[in-house]
Formats: C-alpha cells, sequence, structure tokens
C-alpha cells in the first residue's frame, strides 16, 4: 500500500517531464496529474493505516493491550501487497491521461476488498495470539521487496520497514504535499504562459528576461520530491536511506535553483547542496563503519530465501531491554541476534564493535541529520533556500528535506551512544537559540520563517537527544502542519502583494486578505505554543505547537534534573519559546496589523484565489488539532507505539555519567515545565504585541541603543562571515598560491618542455629538408638531366638510327677483332 | 660447283649485306628501305645456307634459312601494312616525315 503511494509521485515526475515538456505549455494537466498522484498517495497512506490499524488490533491506541503478532502481520502485509500490486498494475493499464480519479478508485475498491478479506483474518489471529500472550506490540512490517546486487558479503536490497513512525510519517507527508500542490496550482500559475517575464533579472541591456513558462516542470520536480522522501520514510535499510536521501538533496537543489536565471537562486542552490554535502561526507563514514563492523545495513532482521535470519543493525546492538552488552575491560560492545544470543564469526570469537567506533559511525550518521536539517554548524543553507518558489520552501521546511533529518536521527535512535545523545542535544540546543535570536531581527517575511524552521528544528533534535524520542517526532508532525500552515500563507501574502516579500512594506494587510491572516494567526498562535490554562474534559485548549513543545521543554527539564551539569538543555529552550513567540507574533502584527506603511503594497495587495485559500483552511484546522489530546491523544500514542525499546524506562549509561529520563520522569515534571513554557511565550508574545501591535515601544529605537547587537544578529551571528574567513578566504589564498604554483613550475616546465620539443624538431626539419630531401632531390635531378642529354640522341630520323647501328655493329668488329685478334 | 670456295659465298654475303644497309640508310622510301632489309636477311641467309654446305653445320644452317625467309615475309606484311597507314595518315611514305617520336 505505501509502496503504491510512495511510486504514485514517482509515476507523476515521469508522466509530467515527458509529457508536459511536448505538449502545450498553458495546460494545468501537469499540476492536476500531480495533485492526483499525491493525493492518491494520501488515500493510500490512510488505507494503509488502517490496515496496520486493524492487524494490530489498534493495540497503539490501548497502551496496555497486547496486538497482533508479528508473523501474522507480515504475512498480512505480504498478501495486501501482492493484492494492491494487481490493483496498481490494473492502474497503470489506464491511458495516460485516464481520469486519476477512475484509477483511485479502483486502488480504493481492491484495497477495501483486502481490508475485509482480511479484518476477518487478522481478528482470529489477534484472538489466537493473545491467548498465547507473548508477542510484543510494536508491530514492524519488515522485508525485501528487490535484490539490487550482491557482492560477495554486501547484500544490496530493496527493503521496507514499516512501523507506526512510517506511516504517520506518510499520512503527514502526503496530506501536507497534497496541500501544498494545490496551492501551488494558483502560486505558480504566473508560469503558464509562454512568454514568462522574470522581473527579478536584469539582462545587460536593461531588459527583465523572457523566457518560456516552466509550470510543467515545477510540478514535476514536486513530485520527484514527494516520492524521494516517501521513499526515504519507506526503506528499511540505511544504505537505501542514504540512496533516497541524496534523492531529496538533488530535488531540493533543482527546486530552490528553479529560477535557474537568477543569480541569486543559483548560489542559494548550489549553497544548500554543498552544505548537504558536508554532512553526507559523515554520513558515508557512518556508513562505511555499520557495513564494516555490522555486515549489514537493515534496519530489522530479515528472512532470506534459505530461511535464515539475517540479523538487522537494531537487533544486533540492543537486547530485548533496549541495551547494549558493553564486555567488561575491553570497551567493546557485544552484537547479538534478536534475543540476545551472541553472534560468533568462523573462529567461534563473539562478533564485536569498539565502542569508540560506534560513537564515530552515530555522530557521522548525525552529521547527515546536520546537513539535511541545518543544524547547527550547516544551517546557512535555509535561510538562502528561500530564493525558491515558496510552496518549494514550504515543502522543503515542513514535510520533507529537513523533515529527513530528523526523522533519520529518531529512525536512527537505537544506534546512538549516549554520547552521541549528548552532541545531538547540544547541537539543537545551540541551533535553536540562534536560529530564534536571527529570526528576531529579520525582516523578510520568509526569512523569519526559515529561522523559526531552524529554530524548531533545533528543538526536534534537542529532544531527540536528551531521550525525548516522542517529543521530538511529535514536534516534527506538529511543526510540519503549522510550519507548511505558515509559509502557505506567506505565500499567500507575496502573492497578494505581487511578490513582494519585505514586511516593512507590509502592514494592515488583514483587511485585504483575511482568511490569510486569519490562518497565518493560528499557525503563529501554534508555534508559539501558546495555551488557555484551563481544562475542558480533562484535556487543555490548545493548538498542536503548545503539546508538543511541553513534551520537549518536559523531557528536557528532566533531563537536567537527572544531568544538573547540563542545565543549558533546558534554560536554551525555555528562553526560546519566549523568543519564538516574540518573534512569530511580530511578524503577524508586522505584516497584518496596523497602518499599511507602503500604500503602493497595499492597495494592490488582494485576497488569494480559493485554490489557494482552502489549503490554508485545511491545514490550519490541522495545524490547530492534530495533536488534540496532547500526550494521550491519538498522534502522540500512534508514534510513541514504534518507539526503540528501552527509551520509556530511561536509561543509564554509567561510562559516561548521562542519564536520560523515563517517561515516569518526564510525566512527573510535565505540568511544571508546561506552566514555565507557556509563561514564557506569553510573555514573548505579549513583547510582540508591546513593540509592534500597541506601538508602546519603538523597536527601530530599541536596534539603535544596542547596534552591535543588532548589527550582530542581521548578519546572521557572522555565520557567512565567518565561513567566508574561515573556508572561503583559505580556500581562496590556498587556490592562489596553488595558481602561482601552477603558472610558475608547473607552467613553465611544460613551457620549457614545448621549448625544446620545438628546437629539436627544428633542427630535425633542417636535417630533413637539407640532407635527405637533397639526396633525394640530386637523385631526381641528375636522372633527369642525363634523360636531357640522352633526348637529342632521339631525332626520330629511321635512317640516322639505321646508320649508327651499321657503324655500332661496325665499331664492335674493330674492338673485336683489335682485342682479340683471330 | 667443286672448285667454289666458302670465301666467295661469304664475300658475295658480304656485299649483298652492305648493300642492303647502305639502301636502308640512304633510301627516303619507305619501300626503299623495306627493300634493303631484305637484302640484309637473304645476305645473311646466304651465309646460313653456305656454313651448312662447307662446315659440319649441316641441315641446321638451311632450316634456319627457311625460318628466316618466313620471318621476312611476315615482317614484310606488317612493315608494309605499317608503310599503308603512314601513307593514309601524311600522304607519303617518306620515312624522314616520319619522326613524331622525336626525343
Amino acid at each position: 500500500m505505501l509502496g503504491i503511494a510512495c511510486l504514485l509521485p514517482l509515476l507523476g515526475f515521469l508522466i509530467e517531464i515527458f509529457a508536459g515538456y511536448w505538449s502545450d505549455r498553458l495546460s494545468k494537466t501537469p499540476a492536476l496529474i500531480a495533485v492526483g498522484c499525491i493525493g492518491g498517495g494520501f488515500v493510500c497512506s490512510v488505507l494503509a493505516m488502517v490496515l496496520w490499524g486493524n492487524a494490530t488490533g489498534w493495540a497503539a491506541l490501548k497502551a496496555d493491550d497486547h496486538g497482533a503478532a508479528h508473523h501474522s502481520v507480515r504475512d498480512l502485509a505480504a498478501e495486501s501487497q501482492m493484492t494492491l500490486a494487481q490493483a496498481e498494475e490494473h492502474g497503470e493499464e489506464q491511458p495516460v491521461g485516464a481520469d486519476r480519479a477512475e484509477m483511485e478508485r479502483h486502488a480504493a475498491a481492491a484495497a477495501g476488498a483486502t481490508l475485509k478479506a482480511h479484518s476477518a483474518t487478522g481478528d482470529e489471529q489477534h484472538d489466537e495470539e493473545t491467548a498465547t500472550g507473548i508477542i510484543p506490540a510494536h508491530a514492524v512490517f519488515s522485508g525485501t521487496i528487490y535484490r539490487l546486487a550482491k557482492f560477495g558479503e554486501l547484500d544490496i536490497t530493496v527493503d521496507y520497514y514499516i512501523d507506526s513512525l512510517t506511516l504517520v510519517m506518510f499520512l503527514m507527508v502526503t496530506l501536507i504535499a497534497t496541500c501544498i500542490h494545490i496551492f501551488a496550482i494558483g502560486y505558480m500559475s504566473g508560469e503558464l504562459t509562454h512568454e514568462y517575464v522574470d522581473h527579478a533579472v536584469h539582462l545587460p541591456d536593461g531588459r527583465h528576461l523572457h523566457r518560456p513558462g516552466r509550470h510543467y516542470l515545477f510540478f514535476a520536480y514536486m513530485s520527484l520530491f514527494c516520492f524521494s522522501m516517501l521513499g526515504l520514510v519507506y526503506s528499511g535499510s540505511i544504505f537505501l536511506v542514504f540512496v533516497f536521501w541524496e534523492l531529496v538533496g538533488i530535488c531540493s537543489y533543482l527546486l530552490i535553483g528553479f529560477y535557474v536565471e537568477r543569480k541569486s537562486a543559483n548560489v542559494a542552490a548550489n549553497k544548500a547542496f554543498i552544505m548537504n554535502r558536508v554532512g553526507d561526507f559523515g554520513f558515508l563514514i557512518g556508513l562505511m563503519i555499520l557495513w564494516t563492523s555490522f555486515g549489514t545495513f537493515r534496519f530489522a532482521e530479515n528472512i532470506d530465501e534459505h530461511g535464515h535470519a539475517q540479523g538487522g543493525l537494531f537487533h544486533m546492538l540492543r537486547g530485548d531491554d533496549g541495551l547494549m552488552m558493553v564486555s567488561s575491560g575491553t570497551d567493546e560492545v557485544i552484537l547479538h541476534e534478536e534475543h540476545g544470543e551472541p553472534l560468533v564469526d568462523e573462529n567461534e570469537e563473539p562478533r564485536t564493535i569498539p565502542y569508540s567506533l560506534l560513537v564515530i559511525a552515530g555522530l557521522g550518521i548525525f552529521a547527515g541529520c546536520v546537513g539535511k536539517s541545518a543544524q547547527f554548524p550547516l544551517q546557512t543553507w535555509l535561510p538562502d533556500a528561500m530564493e525558491g518558489p515558496t510552496p518549494v520552501s514550504a515543502l522543503v521546511h515542513s514535510a520533507t528535506m529537513v523533515a529527513a533529518g530528523v526523522y533519520l536521527a529518531g529512525r536512527f535512535f537505537p544506534m546512538f551512544t549516549t554520547e552521541v545523545l549528548l552532541v545531538i542535544a547540544y547541537t539543537g540546543c545551540i541551533t535553536l537559540f540562534i536560529a530564534a535570536t536571527i529570526a528576531i531581527v529579520a525582516t523578510d517575511i520568509k526569512r523569519v520563517l526559515a529561522y523559526s524552521t531552524i529554530s524548531q528544528l533545533g528543538y526536534m533534535m534537542l529532544a531527540i537527544g536528551v531521550g525525548g524520542w516522542g517529543a521530538g517526532l511529535f514536534h516534527l508532525i506538529t511543526h510540519a502542519f503549522f510550519k507548511s500552515l505558515m509559509f502557505l500563507a506567506s505565500g499567500s501574502v507575496i502573492f497578494g502583494c505581487h511578490h513582494e516579500q519585505e514586511m516593512p512594506k507590509m502592514g494592515g494587510l488583514w483587511r485585504k486578505m483575511p482568511i490569510t491572516a486569519l490562518t497565518m494567526l493560528v499557525g503563529v498562535i501554534a508555534i508559539a505554543g501558546l495555551a488557555i490554562p484551563v481544562t475542558i474534559m480533562g484535556a487543555r485548549i490548545a493548538f498542536s505547537g503548545y503539546h508538543s513543545k511541553d513534551a520537549i521543554v518536559a523531557t528536557a527539564l528532566a533531563f537536567t534534573e537527572a544531568n544538573s551539569m547540563h542545565f543549558l538543555l533546558f534554560l536554551a529552550p525555555l528562553v526560546t519559546a519566549g523568543i519564538t513567540a516574540f518573534y512569530m507574533f511580530r511578524l503577524w502584527f508586522y505584516t497584518f496589523a496596523g497602518d499599511p506603511r507602503d500604500k503602493h503594497v497595499y492597495d494592490h495587495a488582494h485576497e488569494s484565489p480559493k485554490v489557494m485559500t482552502v489549503p490554508l483552511l485545511v491545514l490550519s484546522l490541522l495545524a490547530a488539532g492534530c495533536a488534540i489530546g496532547g500526550e494521550s491523544g491519538v498522534l502522540y500514542q500512534l508514534l510513541i507505539n514504534s518507539e526503540p525499546i528501552g527509551v520509556a524506562g530511561g536509561r543509564m549509561a554509567a561510562a559516561s555519567g548521562i542519564n536520560l529520563p523515563s517517561h515516569e520522569a518526564i510525566h512527573l515534571v510535565h505540568a511544571q515545565a508546561g506552566t514555565w513554557a507557556l509563561i514564557v511565550a506569553v510573555l514573548g508574545a505579549f513583547t510582540a504585541y508591546a513593540f509592534y501591535g500597541a506601538r508602546w515601544v519603538n523597536p527601530a529605537e530599541v536596534g539603535q541603543s544596542f547596534p552591535g547587537l543588532y548589527r550582530f544578529l542581521v548578519e546572521k551571528w557572522q555565520f557567512d562571515a565567518l565561513y567566508d574567513v574561515m573556508f572561503v578566504r583559505p580556500v581562496r589564498i590556498i587556490a592562489g598560491w596553488f595558481v602561482i604554483v601552477d603558472r610558475v613550475v608547473l607552467d613553465g616546465f611544460l613551457h620549457a618542455a614545448a621549448g625544446s620539443v620545438i628546437h629539436l624538431s627544428k633542427w630535425d626539419r633542417r636535417f630533413d629538408e637539407s640532407i635527405i630531401d637533397g639526396f633525394a632531390n640530386l637523385l631526381g635531378d641528375v636522372t633527369f638531366g642525363i634523360g636531357r642529354s640522352f633526348r637529342r640522341v632521339q631525332t626520330g630520323m629511321l635512317r640516322q638510327y639505321i646508320t649508327f647501328i651499321a657503324l655500332g655493329v661496325l665499331a664492335l668488329f674493330v674492338l673485336m677483332l683489335s682485342f682479340f685478334p683471330v | 660447283m667443286e672448285g667454289v670456295d666458302l670465301k666467295l659465298f661469304l664475300l658475295v654475303g658480304a656485299v649483298l649485306f652492305v648493300c642492303g644497309v647502305i639502301c636502308m640508310t640512304s633510301k627516303r622510301n619507305g619501300i626503299g628501305v623495306l627493300i634493303g632489309v631484305e637484302l640484309v636477311l637473304n645476305a645473311a641467309n646466304l651465309n646460313f645456307v653456305a656454313f651448312s654446305r662447307y662446315t659440319p653445320l649441316g641441315l641446321d644452317g638451311q632450316i634456319i634459312a627457311l625460318f628466316v625467309i618466313v620471318l621476312a615475309a611476315a615482317e614484310a606484311a606488317v612493315a608494309l601494312a605499317i608503310a599503308l597507314n603512314f601513307y593514309n595518315n601524311h600522304l607519303t611514305i617518306d620515312v624522314d616525315r616520319a619522326d613524331e617520336l622525336r626525343g
């Protein structure tokens, strides 16, 4: 099911890239195909969710219930996949231009049949398994779809690994992507032309660039992007993840640099790509270490065709209790099978991996996450990525690109040692603080959102780092909803203001675009984490961001209580929660409230068409309500169902002296942390109101009274300058040296060599011309001369010839007789 | 015939030969040149026949003489054909006019 959901965008991409190129540029068909594909993906995801839920008896939502068996689930998955493969084939038999809805109905019907057929068997098996009562609730589907290649030990296969996290990610990605696709139909409608005028590009002769519209290309890239992300979530081995990881990277490169004619877009795309390369380098190192030590890339154990179980990474490293077996004295971690039997090599020695190597592998993988999720110190690419069209920003920032890093950090959680987790936590901590402070002074509406994304990603990393696995991924999902909402809303603003992105030129726009303003307000409240501190029916009235951020802050607090020396890990997110509220409300007041600052922009502003506002409304509902119930709500429970074993109970690492808090510990401080976070957030929001809403304080004066700090923040903590000094300049200087070396030594040598060869050949030429040619010429001349001199003899006079013959004979006789007398 | 010496035959042959050569060198008429050639060939024939009579050469000399006669006939046929062709092209058979292969 998920396979189809994953492949649909790919199919869409193929259709669009080819059909779009050949067909009319004015056609909206590519966009509709893309929407249909991703929408179909969403339908598939929902069905898969229902299937999975039935298979496990909704165990995820009943904490004390034991779900269906691992194996029965696996069988079920195999069968349903077969049925759905048929459905897919039927679907593909439809002509390319066929009605998508029909195709979806087809797939849905097939899926429905499967569902009915298996819900019965599932229940039976469920009963059986409950009777035996030994089956864990953490149902994981895993297996191999296709073997790509096998080189000796290295077995490269297309694996899948599906648990509730995968399902939730699929739902989130497909839903948000659908909304964004629909929104993009409106936003990118300017490209539906043969003569698109790009006002941001100035040709040398002063005119604007005219080029054919690239509507179809945009949607083709978007489809590929979604496919890559879904594939990444779907894949069941770290190697396959890496493949899709790179696909996501190249898609973001293509989309950020969508306006290829703009130099800034090019630079931004390159920056994003190169920054990601830096991280991916670490990723590769991690991959190599894992391969050498574990001999497999798979997450979960897998049954090969001979019936042998091949262990997965997670089971090899972690026992049933979620702990690593560290052999005493040697600092090596013993690898073992699923139920604790140590793995042995040929010499019957237990297979081990040095602890330090495991740390390096974890750090390497995390380096990849840092690059992809724009964490410190690789965060500078994300704000520049705003050069892409706004729907791309929304997709990159919520569902696909940056989510990939956090997703991987979460997925790979069992492989991270406590030291690595600490690094993750501090990275997130630094990132969230830095980005939030920069966001205070940014004036470009999209850049504010970009920095807030970085900051929120920092929250997620921090949560994962301090052991709040569920909290981090919870925030990932909720953040995806409200951040895509806010990006689309800002896209709507930009579209309505005719591509004006500077907030100081806006203001008072809520009168012109009420829906956008309202939905944006929902997003702002969600991200700021505001809530009404009363409880109705046991749950606080709060938007999604409140719940997830609370969970993170609570985890951080619990962690700090357990490890008091790392108090910064709690302080920074708490303070940043206030800053977040401040800059988000600043954005809202700046843009929508108050009086119009730029008459021209205000007069021409208009509300966006329905195709753009409807996704906004849908997303605002989700942003507000996707986390209803908080930690006892549906979303969190689904997520926590696939939490790695052992997280819930907390963890003690004697070697490093770091304790990860248990769920109980977190729960104890939850109310306290939530209150603090709420107070700080309200404080931040109020300050924003004071500055930008009510204008009690003039922000410009405040900025002028701290010029150094202000400049420092505007310059983004000097990161670009720092990288310029640290990397770009030295590289330039070294390159300069190399240029000199090239010029002087290498070029000199080459020139000398070339010169001597020329001299040599000159001499050779002389030799050739004088001696060899001379000899040949001489021969010819002599022959010619002789021939010329003999020519006179040839008179053509017959009688003369005869005379000569006669005289010659006579002469011969005379000679003969004189020398040989008779 | 008993009293006749070989030398006489050779002398007649030599005179004939020299006559033929002089004829070939002095005549401008193509036919005249051919006649000179015939004289030279027949002088050689006379010598062959004479040698076959007075020396152990025997019949061989006479056979060779016969060959030479046949060859002379063939040569005369070819040469006359050339002469006729030459006349067709140049309206004369003066061999001094046939100098187109001059170097």
